[in-house]
């Protein structure tokens, strides 16, 4: 089962049963929905930005293990963060999950974030773990629209 | 394959069947495939194989159209698929027989040719909470365009038609009761001779979703008494984008063409275009000749095991299966209806069933995770998705088991 273990790893079922941050922000000025159709993950990202930085975020909703932990670990990682590191973490992490091309993005550079590096082997579940992270960026965006990934 | 009748208690050997599935010989993960998504799609037996690639190999020709030998021939081959199909869920008419893309196709047909000519401002579409989203949004458009109502037959919590609620909702503004004959997402078997029968003492036609039905249990459309069965070749053993929309003559005479086209007349001037007859009004364009050919197959290869025996084995899988589930802690089956064909939908506590799903399939079985395009379901349990396990005719009680091995490692994963 080690391959399965690259997947789920200990973090990863870790933030899954106790995900942090799980609460609105009362203070938020960023908000944004997210909808997998796929397999009916839903969530709401909260951000409060201040000068520039994000001060503090949070998320609610429902989903499996993949999109719950991930969006978890998104808010410990983007606390503090101005808005333009947010995006730029945004980017690496979608190329962590995402690409296939040699040699692959190290990890190290994306500190605790590098347990999703096993989802690139999962194609469908690519969507689960980038869920939170298109509907943070929505947020940041000011958009409206339900982000949907499928 | 030996032709076995129907009555005999001979021994089902579904190991036996698999060897006509080439897909089984391959392994998945490493492992033996473990096949069950049957409700989304069943695999080919090879003489279902063999007809396409004859098909197209020696016999590809466009039909009703050349006077060639090859025009004929497969003409002639595709019209017997359509007796084939007649026979299968005795119609009284291959005239009442049209072979379409498939269940959602025949369906809208319904929906924008009799719905179009029969619902209008203020009348009611009724149909029931367990509906796949084929047989709800086509009612949708329908009532939007019309300023009609559509309404629902409620379901109770083991997932039942809960019939005194749809004795109530059948008045004088009922123009169509649509309605499937099994749950795609639940399993529940819905009394659809009673649905009729009550149906028709308002004068109120039936449409029977029967995409789930076909392949689990013999069917005889002239015993439901339904106006229109609509079913898919690809759940069947047959090959995908080919469907039969079954429909009672009467109605399907006085009701106006789908789409217009090729085939489906008999004159065109640009004063004035008469149509063809039956079934041919309502296939235009050159249909999937060979789709409906391997169709014909399909069901010869059905009616060879015997649809009774079918039922027979996959019921005591249900059976087996539900005992083996029910089993399993912090496990609850959704869809727990008295009478149920072939699907166990689950879901366990704590762990999403797409994480079910990817673990699973780890272990080379194929299940179905998510909504099952029957979102108002999963609306009705509080839940946003289920793990699915559906049944076909190859399955064994080891892939049941195999089943119940994978659940507990899923469990191992997440503890």
């Amino acid at each position: 089962m080690a391959d399965l273990r690259d997947l789920y790893q200990e973090v990863i079922l870790d933030h899954h049963k106790k995900p942090r941050n799980f609460h609105k922000l009362e203070h938020a000025n960023r908000q944004a929905d997210g909808y997998n159709p796929l397999c009916g993950d839903k969530l709401s990202v909260f951000i409060q930005i201040e000068n520039g930085i994000v001060k503090d975020i949070g998320f609610v909703g429902a989903g499996c293990a993949i999109s719950t932990a991930s969006a978890s670990m998104m808010t410990e990682s983007l606390k503090g963060k101005t808005e333009a590191e947010a995006r730029a973490v945004f980017d690496r992490f979608h190329q962590l999950v995402t690409d296939h091309s040699e040699p692959k993005p190290d990890p190290a550079t994306m500190g605790k974030l590098a347990v999703f590096s096993g989802v690139r082997e999962y194609p469908v579940r690519v969507k689960c773990a980038t869920l939170a992270w298109h509907t943070m960026r929505a947020a940041l965006d000011g958009s409206n629209e339900t982000v949907a990934t499928e | 394959m030996t032709m076995i009748a129907d009555k005999t208690q001979a021994f089902y050997d579904a190991q036996k069947m698999r060897e006509d599935f080439p897909i089984f010989r391959q392994l998945v993960n490493g492992k033996p495939l473990v096949y069950l998504d049957n409700a989304a799609t069943t695999q080919k037996p090879q003489p279902v194989l063999d007809a396409l690639t004859r098909f197209y190999t020696k016999e590809c020709a466009n039909i009703h159209r050349g006077v060639h030998f090859l025009s004929e021939r497969a003409t002639a081959s595709y019209e017997t698929s359509r007796e084939k199909v007649r026979h299968f869920i005795n119609a009284a008419s291959v005239q009442e027989i049209v072979f379409l893309r498939g269940t959602t196709e025949a369906i809208n047909l319904v929906a924008q040719t009799y719905g179009k000519t029969h619902v209008g401002a203020g009348d009611e579409v009724l149909i029931s909470a367990m509906e796949h989203h084929s047989n709800i949004v086509p009612w949708q458009m329908l009532c939007d365009e019309k300023d009609a109502r559509l309404r629902i037959v409620p379901i109770t919590l083991t997932g039942e038609f809960v019939f005194e609620q749809y004795k109530k909702l059948l008045g004088p503004r009922t123009r169509l009761v649509a309605v499937t004959s099994v749950s795609n997402s639940l399993g529940t078997i819905n009394p659809i001779r009673e649905i009729v029968r009550l149906a028709h003492e308002h004068n109120v036609p039936v449409l029977v979703d029967g995409a789930q039905a076909i392949q689990h249990m013999p069917v005889d459309v002239q015993a439901l008494d339904c106006d229109f069965f609509a079913f898919s070749g690809h759940k069947m053993y047959g090959p995908t984008g080919i469907g039969v929309l079954y429909g009672k003559e009467r109605l399907l005479e006085a009701m106006p063409p789908y789409q217009g086209g090729g085939d489906m007349i008999i004159s065109v001037t640009f004063e004035k275009t008469l149509y063809n007859r039956l079934p041919y009004k309502f296939e235009a364009g050159t249909p999937n000749v060979a789709g409906g050919i391997g169709l014909g197959v399909a069901i010869d290869y059905l009616e060879s095991i015997g649809m009774g025996r079918i039922t027979m084995n996959e019921q005591d899988l249900i059976a087996y299966g539900t005992r083996l589930l029910e089993a399993i802690e912090d496990l609850r089956i959704i869809g727990t209806a008295k009478n149920k064909a072939s699907v166990l939908s689950f879901v366990l506590d704590g762990i999403h069933p797409h994480d079910i799903g990817t673990i699973l399939d780890k272990e080379g079985i194929a299940i179905r995770t998510g909504h099952h395009c029957a979102q108002p379901v999963m609306e009705f349990f509080k839940i946003p998705a289920t793990a699915r396990a559906s049944l076909g005719l190859y399955n064994t009680r080891e892939d049941i088991e195999a089943l119940l091995a994978g659940i507990r490692k899923v469990k191992e994963v997440f503890r």
